[in-house]
């Protein structure tokens, strides 16, 4: 009996520490591919010798590919500037768009938005990334080439912007709409029952306390949005320049990566640089997580 | 002032109400239109690329060889399998620790503010990640291990909090219940607590299955971008064995983006980019069905009891 209890036992703990060691896993992971990505990302300004300064800034990109040989140049301007155009036209079209469709779910109809709005969401965040690029790639970017006459035959910022929005659009929706649900409903209750409107009410008192949560949403957005990689590769147009406005091709970090990555020796300078702008990614996204907790530790109420 | 009731005044304030009721009824169309215009793109989208794939049908395309994506549509499957294996059993039990044994606490604060930066790293990080220690670092050639070590990485999170969410949602007496009756706590977790939240479970599960069928930027430089399948041989050390999981196995997502460069060296390549967008669209219709469904039927059980 006793035996059996001690086994029991011995039994329990061996238990819970096999799922302890899964919950540490998480962290492990985290830890090792941020730690990963540091010591090969770091390789350009350590291995070599290049100014975080120059490989942020400078527009001269013509890095050596023979492994062991720099000298060449790695300013990734360009790349951090496609991605700055595309992400920040993505979210001004989805931005909008996805408040009134939040508000549409959460106050105008909850009834048609849950049994309609919702599933379609839903099904906007499934569907495959190479799926929206390839449709970008056959109808839209042949749209925008014939009708704003865009050089480049439509592969524009504009189309990977559109494309972006769509992709980002649910994400938006999602969490606005959950911050206007969770809002306690005297507010709501109080802006109507002294007399202002509904839409008065959503735009003076229900969105502004929303506020948060929308950030957060739209934060959360623009990390996917950063990330994107092949839709936006299929549509930028993959050239090396500057866009001179909306209508002109240029590329980003993930589609230079998606690239070039495969091309390039392992260890060369050229390979470095790409992965330092892995590293960019990375960094990136961590600092929209710390940006979302930021705002929600302050804005709580 | 004995004017009569529609004084000056009066009607100032009658302008303003009349003006805001205005604008209320017309922010009230836009979000209709917002609403209505969301719904409508998916349906043309969705049944823009199902019609084009349909279209696109050539005989051969489902069939084994180059010019079919038989083989893709295997490797697909296989690897999503691959990687559910792992992902699973892990996210289940990182997400039974944090509901039932963690305590609230640094460690736990930490856990999950590893599953929050986990999943929103960019896939084609993880993907890099993954070339970096499967690929350059074991010096194997691509494989479809490899791309299934990804996508369970970019599974894990989303199972793990799930998984957690589920738990916690279930009612405390199946716990003091089954602790009362004597069971210790594992024994309450495995036959109480897991099987009681399985459905749940299983809806995300899907859901993650969906997102790995239609992973590709982190499978670019993982599973390799070509597929040589000979399905004659069943030998699993053969390198074209359709089972060996150590051969290079390109995904139907990934074919989709390797069909769509000018210079593409495959006859049919606009109509396979086409048919395979369509299977992909189709399986997400169909996982966010199966999980629809099953999360229906919660509803309705629970209603019941």
């Amino acid at each position: 009996m006793t035996s059996n209890a001690a086994k029991r036992q011995r039994k329990e703990k061996a238990c819970k520490t096999l799922v302890m060691l899964c919950g540490l896993l998480i962290i492990a992971l985290v830890i090792i591919i941020a730690l990963f990505l540091l010591v090969k990302g770091s390789g350009t300004f350590v291995q070599y010798h290049h100014s975080i300064g120059e490989f942020l800034f400078s527009k001269n990109w013509a890095p050596s590919d023979t492994p062991g040989k720099g000298g060449g140049h790695v300013g990734a301007f360009v790349y951090i500037m496609g991605t700055v155009y595309t992400c920040a036209l993505a979210l001004l079209i989805a931005v909008p768009f996805s408040l009134a469709a939040a508000i549409f779910l959460s106050e105008i109809s909850p009834k048609f938005g849950a049994r309609f709005l919702q599933p379609a969401i839903e099904i906007f965040v499934g569907i495959p990334s190479v799926v929206y690029g390839w449709v970008g790639m056959t109808v839209l970017v042949p749209f925008i080439s014939k009708k704003f006459h865009a050089p480049m035959g439509g592969y524009s910022v504009l189309a990977a912007g559109i494309v972006l929005a769509i992709m980002i659009m649910p994400t938006i929706t999602t969490l606005s709409a959950d911050a206007l649900r969770s809002l306690p409903p005297r507010c709501k209750l109080g802006a109507l029952g002294m007399g202002a409107t509904r839409w008065q009410s959503i735009y003076t008192i229900q969105l502004p306390m929303a506020k948060s949560g929308i950030i957060t949403g739209i934060i959360l957005g623009l990390s996917r949005a950063i990330g994107e990689t092949l839709a936006v590769a299929m549509v930028i147009g993959k050239t090396r320049v500057l866009p001179k406005g909306i209508l002109y091709p240029t590329n980003n970090l993930t589609a230079a990566i998606a690239a070039d990555m495969g091309n390039t020796a392992n260890g060369s300078e050229y390979n470095l640089a790409l992965w330092s702008m892995a590293l960019l990614l990375l960094i990136l996204s961590l600092i929209c997580i710390a940006l979302i907790h930021l705002t929600l530790k302050k804005n709580e109420y | 002032m004995n004017i009569n009731r529609k004084g000056r005044v009066y009607m100032g304030e009658k302008n303003v109400h009349a003006r805001s009721r205005v604008v209320d009824h017309f922010m009230t169309g836009v979000f209709y239109i917002v609403g209505g215009s969301a719904i409508l793109l998916l349906l043309v989208l969705a049944g823009y690329i199902i019609v084009k794939g349909i279209k696109s049908y050539y005989p051969g395309v489902m069939g084994f060889t180059d010019s079919g994506i038989g083989n893709q549509l295997f490797n697909t499957i296989y690897l999503v399998v691959l990687s559910l294996i792992v992902s699973v059993p892990l996210g289940m039990a990182a997400g039974t620790y944090l509901s039932e044994y963690a305590k609230q606490g640094k460690l736990t604060e930490i856990i999950t503010m590893s599953i929050e930066a986990l999943s929103s790293l960019p896939s084609i990080v993880i993907g890099l990640f993954g070339y970096l220690v499967f690929i350059l670092m074991t010096g194997a050639q691509s494989n479809l291990l490899a791309g299934a070590m990804v996508v369970t990485i970019l599974s894990i999170p989303q199972i793990t909090s799930t998984t957690r969410d589920a738990l916690k949602a279930l009612p405390d007496y199946y716990r003091t219940g089954s602790i009362g009756l004597g069971a210790s706590t594992f024994q309450t977790i495995w036959h109480v607590l897991i099987p009681a939240c399985i459905p749940r479970v299983v809806t995300g599960i899907i859901l993650v299955a969906g997102r790995g069928f239609g992973e590709a930027a982190a499978l670019l430089y993982t599973t390799g971008q070509s597929t040589i399948i000979d399905w004659s041989s069943w030998n699993l050390a053969s390198s074209t064995c359709p089972l060996n999981p150590m051969r290079p196995g390109e995904t139907l997502a990934l074919h989709v983006w390797m069909m769509r460069t000018e210079g593409s060296m495959v006859q049919h390549s606009t109509e396979i980019a086409n048919i395979s967008s369509m299977i992909l669209v189709i399986a997400v219709l169909i996982f966010n069905l199966a999980a629809r469904l099953i999360s229906a039927r919660i509803v309705k059980k629970n209603r019941g009891a």
